[in-house]
């Protein structure tokens, strides 16, 4: 059991919530995650660790609401405990000697996207930062970023804020000019996609962060299971980073719907529970 | 007078199309005056064959006379004194192949149901006793154990018995391992793990859930928390692909995956918040174990199921009680078979194309080698395929451990004693045999437990 000791509406959908944990705060690195159990019925569901503060044993996660699980997660609120919390998980990503790094974040991919430039800020790294989101209300961590960032670009669908386009204009634009040791992207598995295929046009390395389907997170389930470089790899054990040259996006985006049926209904089932209660 | 009826006394199961339909244990267990039925078969053979088939040295003959007696409580003191779970390894232990193999009732006739007695017995006192376990004082010295599996528990039951102050870290939200996330409650129920679990708790081992040791600590941050030894069992860990084209298409599953979905998430229940997928039809590879458990949890939620394996009848891993009772469940063999394509249609499986083997001539494993028969290709359709072929050592703990050191296959060495290549880590279960049985993982629990036990008097 793990006490929220904050949480903060970032958005109309996404929330962040900041847990007592100790041991993950002063051992988790940029890229690693978690797994949570809301209740005792409850599914288990990763979610990347957004930021921890090993001084004061705490904990960041940032989730969208997009389903039963992080619907019910939502509706805890301060003080109120979150029945399992199990992590750092995954490797972290490997950012050591990296010089000059662009970070990719979309939309709530940002959350992950944050402590990998946090990360590389730190240790001294070139750091251009370039954001997407729907439109200006779906916003997160732009003031984060900026901290973190040499440069900072922010891209929206509908131009309501920072430049109208997607994140592949802005760096597509930078490509043309300079180059990177590295891109790293987190977002979508349609933007990663999109970011890979036009890296790979100016060779430039990218990592992107995988989140598929997962049970167990310790390597036993094999769920989470992806093509990559034609090989099948575990996002739990093996990454969740991958080189995003390599990884096969279609499949990946096919195996994500899995679920979607169920996934529709135990939605609408517990929305309509949550409405009872409130009447 | 001992009863020389050369059969068994049955034991009472579910019908089969009534079981197909529901999660309830399939095999009910004898009744008292069965159970003594039974016992009488045994004859307390002095030289007590049977003993030697027994992983953990249960004194087989010695509880069977107490049955025989009535003396049920005393049955179960014996059966104690040896297994840390004679409730589980009444019902999963491959007796036939253990201790009932070496019965001599069993060269003209069946031999002595051993496994059905301890069952018996085990069940006789978690409804009859009251278990009164005195915390035993401590010894002053901490042991850590890595995973609540079968290996684990008997190793921290023993340690605690002993007086030593015993965590169990546990990666998983529950204890239990394989018992609780593998092995389907229709085989063995989980209250009845719950309980096992329950009394080691009540001895003082103290279980850490939520704990994944190579991430959430190392074992060297064990050894600075003053952990003096350090017992893993983690288990086999990833699942094995046969790499077919088409493989991680929508709706082909690991046994691991399917089998967690339905035991430890239960999914199988209307209240729980973890999806599985209910198949129409669904297609099952291998044939150990894992894949009747797997094809049997499907058979339950609806589907129509194929076990696919490439070899014959006689060569099925699996113990002969399940392979019957998933017969007598519906469930059809397709036998002399192997996968070699995954076909789908709009990302989902629709069909698994394989082709008929025949036997050829043993190999290393000194089982006769499935060959293919050229151009024999056919095609079952499916919406759901479950890969039953078998896992690899999780590669977690020897990634973030320096010294310890593993065979090629990734399983971690050990010693005689059951040391590791790391002072003081011992090591047991699947994590170094590679993927057996709950009770050959209990009796290495048991042997490395006296081990720590040598290992930590030594150095005082």
């Amino acid at each position: 059991m793990v006490r929220i000791v904050e949480k903060k509406r970032l958005n109309p959908t996404v929330t962040q919530m900041v847990v007592e944990h100790e041991k993950i705060a002063k051992k988790a690195k940029a890229g690693q995650f978690i797994i949570l159990r809301v209740d005792e019925k409850g599914e288990r569901i990763p979610l990347t660790i957004a930021d921890t503060d090993p001084e004061k044993h705490t904990v960041t996660i940032i989730f969208q609401i997009v389903g039963a699980t992080t619907r019910k997660l939502n509706e805890l609120n301060e003080n109120d405990y979150i029945h399992d919390f199990v992590g750092p998980l995954g490797k972290p990503s490997e950012i050591e000697g990296l010089k000059k790094v662009c970070v990719i974040g979309g939309g709530v991919g940002c959350a992950i996207a944050y402590p990998t430039a946090k990360a590389l800020h730190r240790q001294g790294s070139d750091v251009t930062t370039i954001v997407g989101f729907r439109n200006k209300d779906l916003v997160i961590l732009e003031d984060e970023f900026k901290q973190v960032s040499d440069r900072f670009y922010i891209m929206s669908d509908d131009g309501s804020v920072g430049e109208k386009g997607v994140v592949t204009n802005a760096l597509e634009r930078l490509l043309e000019k300079e180059t990177f040791d590295c891109v790293i992207a987190i977002g979508p598995l349609v933007m990663m996609k999109f970011v890979a295929l036009l890296t790979k046009k100016y060779n430039v390395k990218t990592t992107v962060s995988m989140n598929p389907i997962m049970i167990d997170g310790t390597g036993m389930c094999g769920g989470c299971r992806l093509s990559v470089g034609g090989k099948t790899k575990f996002a739990c054990v093996d990454g969740p980073d991958f080189d995003g040259h390599e990884v096969d996006f279609d499949e990946a985006i096919s195996r994500n719907t899995s679920y979607r049926e169920f996934e529709k209904h135990a939605y609408e089932k517990t929305c309509a529970l949550l409405n009872k209660e409130v009447q | 007078m001992p009863n020389m009826s050369l059969k068994r006394v049955e034991m009472p199961v579910q019908d089969g199309k009534v079981r197909s339909g529901n999660i309830d244990e399939v095999a009910l267990g004898y009744t008292e005056e069965m159970a003594v039925e039974e016992a009488n078969r045994c004859l307390d053979c002095k030289h007590k064959p049977c003993m030697q088939g027994c992983p953990v040295s249960i004194h087989i003959p010695d509880f069977i006379r107490e049955v025989k007696e009535k003396n049920f409580e005393k049955a179960y003191e014996i059966l104690k004194s040896t297994s840390s779970l004679p409730a589980v390894c009444g019902r999963v232990c491959p007796q036939e192949n253990q201790c009932e193999k070496y019965c001599v009732r069993a060269i003209k006739g069946e031999s002595v149901g051993i496994g059905r007695l301890e069952r018996f017995v085990a069940d006789w006192a978690r409804e009859n006793l009251k278990e009164e376990t005195a915390k035993i004082p401590s010894n002053g010295h901490k042991v850590a154990v890595v995973g609540a599996g079968p290996s684990g528990l008997t190793c921290a039951g023993d340690l605690a018995k002993l007086g030593y102050e015993v965590t169990v870290f546990e990666a998983l939200h529950m204890a239990g391992g394989v018992l609780v996330y593998g092995i389907p409650e229709f085989r063995l129920p989980k209250s009845i793990v719950q309980h096992e679990i329950d009394a080691l708790e009540k001895m003082g081992v103290n279980i850490e859930c939520d704990s994944v040791i190579g991430r959430s600590e190392t074992i060297d941050e064990l050894f600075d928390e003053g952990f003096e030894a350090i017992f893993i069992g983690s288990g086999a860990g990833l699942p094995n692909f046969m790499g077919l084209e088409g493989e991680n298409l929508k709706g082909v599953f690991s046994a691991n995956e399917y089998l967690t979905r339905f035991n430890l998430m239960k999914a199988y229940q209307e209240d729980s918040d973890t999806p599985i997928y209910r198949a129409k039809k669904c297609v099952v590879v291998g044939g150990g174990n894992v894949a009747m458990d797997a094809a049997r949890s499907a058979r339950r939620l609806g589907a129509e199921v194929t076990i696919v394996y490439r070899r014959g009848m006689e060569e099925l891993p699996a113990r002969h009680e399940e392979v019957e009772h998933a017969m007598e469940e519906g469930i059809e063999f397709k036998l002399l078979t192997n996968p070699v394509k995954v076909i789908g249609k709009d990302g989902w499986v629709c069909g698994v194309e394989c082709v008929e083997m025949e036997l050829g001539e043993p190999d290393a494993s000194g089982r006769r080698r499935p060959i293919t028969k050229e151009g024999s290709n056919f095609v079952i359709d499916c919406d759901c395929m479950i890969m039953a072929i078998g896992t690899s050592p999780n590669p977690l703990l020897r990634s973030t451990t320096k010294g310890l050191e593993t065979n090629a296959k990734g399983c971690l060495l050990v010693d005689e004693k059951g040391m590791t290549t790391r002072k003081g880590v011992f090591a047991g279960g699947d994590a170094v045999s590679g993927a057996a049985t709950v009770i050959q993982a209990m009796g290495a629990g048991k042997k490395c437990a006296a081990s720590i036990d040598e290992y930590i008097q030594s150095k005082l």
